[in-house]
């Protein structure tokens, strides 16, 4: 009985530090401190605080800045296709020009070229006809001096004859020595 | 990482003392019930804002370093939580956001000498998972009306189940915010115990004359890895804990 309290006494100090480590140890658990119930109500209001911030000024900001880089982005992307097709119609359309521009000169070419072929034929014709006409004028011409010259025959032969029977035998009948003609010359 | 200066001076390591709140401000911040914890609430959403507006001061379109920074933060937890969540996913962003950056800064703030970490408390732990946790009921009932409820017996179970599965879905269902909440509470902890406890070696080990100054080498260079290890857990469990509160959220604007 007598050694029971002094082997407590002795105990006492040994049980006290782990209890006392329990007590003063994990302040998180200390639920009677003010200061914990404290920081959950400053937490709350800061957190309120952080969100509001965030969610009306912070994000939208950033959000906004995406946005922009994004529309810019699509726009520049937008104009270089828009200049590229520009570009390819102005090139078809150059190709189409070129293309029509080489159709008009050939045809053109060959418009002038038949033309060309068209007067030189009605040249050549022209030529041919006028010639033609100067053969056969030539021929006609010819004919009639064949046949002045055959219509005088009778008359020169005549003369002729008159002049040498008066040379022959002095005198002369017209009359007989032109029916003579007339007789040898039929 | 307080603690350091609060190791006790002799054989013991006070580990939790880093954990303790303190009025900050004098009188006015013990009226107030203002301790260290809402200080660095405020340190960390200012870092997070003020990065924020700094970053996208330029607007520019070919953005610069900082800016860069701040869109691919935007970026991360908007294709988190349109990913995530679905549809409706746009709506839930700024709240997913504060949540990430609001964890993300308390777990990195409490990485440096002489800051508190008030991921670390389970109180302001509790609080933010039953913020998301009612955020998601109000959304079950905005998108689903009372019809969320037949969640809680999966379609095509037979009905002599339903006395069975209904208790089992719906313990799991208010487990949510005590899991989510203890998970990040206790990987603060846990982290930053060992910080202090390695520092307290370090000290220790110190005050046994020269032999101890070299063994105390051993100390610095586990606290130094498990700095790194907390930069990627301190980045992880910001990260888990938005994702879970998107999940939860998808459940809530699924029809």
């Amino acid at each position: 009985m007598y050694r029971t309290p002094r082997l407590f006494l002795f105990a006492a100090p040994l049980a006290a530090v782990p209890g006392r480590a329990v007590a003063a140890g994990m302040p998180q658990l200390n639920f009677h401190d003010p200061l914990l119930i404290g920081q959950v109500v400053w937490g709350a209001v800061i957190f309120g605080g952080f969100y509001l911030a965030l969610s009306r000024f912070a994000l939208p900001r950033v959000e906004r800045v995406l946005t922009n880089r994004r529309t810019r982005i699509q726009s520049d992307l937008d104009v270089a296709r828009k200049a590229k097709a520009e570009a390819d119609r102005a090139s078809a359309e150059l190709l189409s020009a070129r293309h029509e521009a080489a159709e008009q000169a050939r045809a053109h070419v060959e418009r002038i070229q038949s033309e060309a072929r068209a007067s030189a034929d009605a040249h050549a014709a022209e030529t041919a006809k006028r010639l033609e006409a100067e053969i056969a004028n030539a021929e006609t011409r010819i004919t009639q001096s064949r046949e002045q010259a055959l219509s005088s025959l009778s008359e020169i032969a005549t003369s002729t004859t008159q002049d040498l029977v008066a040379r022959l035998i002095g005198t002369q009948d017209e009359q007989t020595v032109a029916s003579a003609v007339k007789r040898v010359s039929a | 990482m307080t603690g350091e200066a609060s190791v006790a001076a002799g054989s013991t390591i006070d580990a939790l003392g880093q954990f303790e709140l303190h009025p900050v401000l004098g009188h006015l911040g013990e009226a107030l019930r203002f301790s260290q914890s809402p200080l660095f609430m405020l340190i960390a959403v200012a870092i997070v804002l003020v990065f924020l507006y700094v970053g996208m001061r330029p607007a520019a379109v070919v953005p610069g370093r900082l800016q860069a920074a701040a869109e691919i933060s935007y970026d991360f937890v908007h294709d988190l939580a349109v990913s995530t969540i679905g549809e409706n996913g746009a709506t839930f962003f700024p709240f997913v956001f504060a949540i990430f950056f609001f964890i993300l800064a308390g777990n990195y703030l409490g990485l440096l000498p002489f800051a508190f970490t008030y991921t670390s408390h389970i109180a302001v732990t509790f609080g933010l998972a039953i913020m998301v946790f009612v955020i998601s009921i109000l959304a079950s009932i905005r998108f689903q009306g009372v019809g969320f409820l037949k969640h809680f017996l999966p379609a095509g179970t037979p009905v002599w189940l339903a006395p069975l599965l209904v208790p089992i879905e719906l313990i799991s269902f208010l487990s949510r915010p005590v899991s989510l909440s203890i998970r990040l509470f206790a990987n603060m902890v846990a982290g930053h115990v060992l910080l202090e406890v390695f520092a307290g070696f370090t000290i220790m080990l110190a005050g046994l004359g020269a032999f101890g100054h070299v063994l105390a080498i051993a100390p610095i260079a586990i606290n130094i890895a498990l700095t790194a290890l907390e930069l990627l857990v301190g980045v992880l469990q910001a990260y888990v804990f938005a994702i879970l509160t998107c999940i939860y959220l998808r459940e809530a604007v699924a029809h």
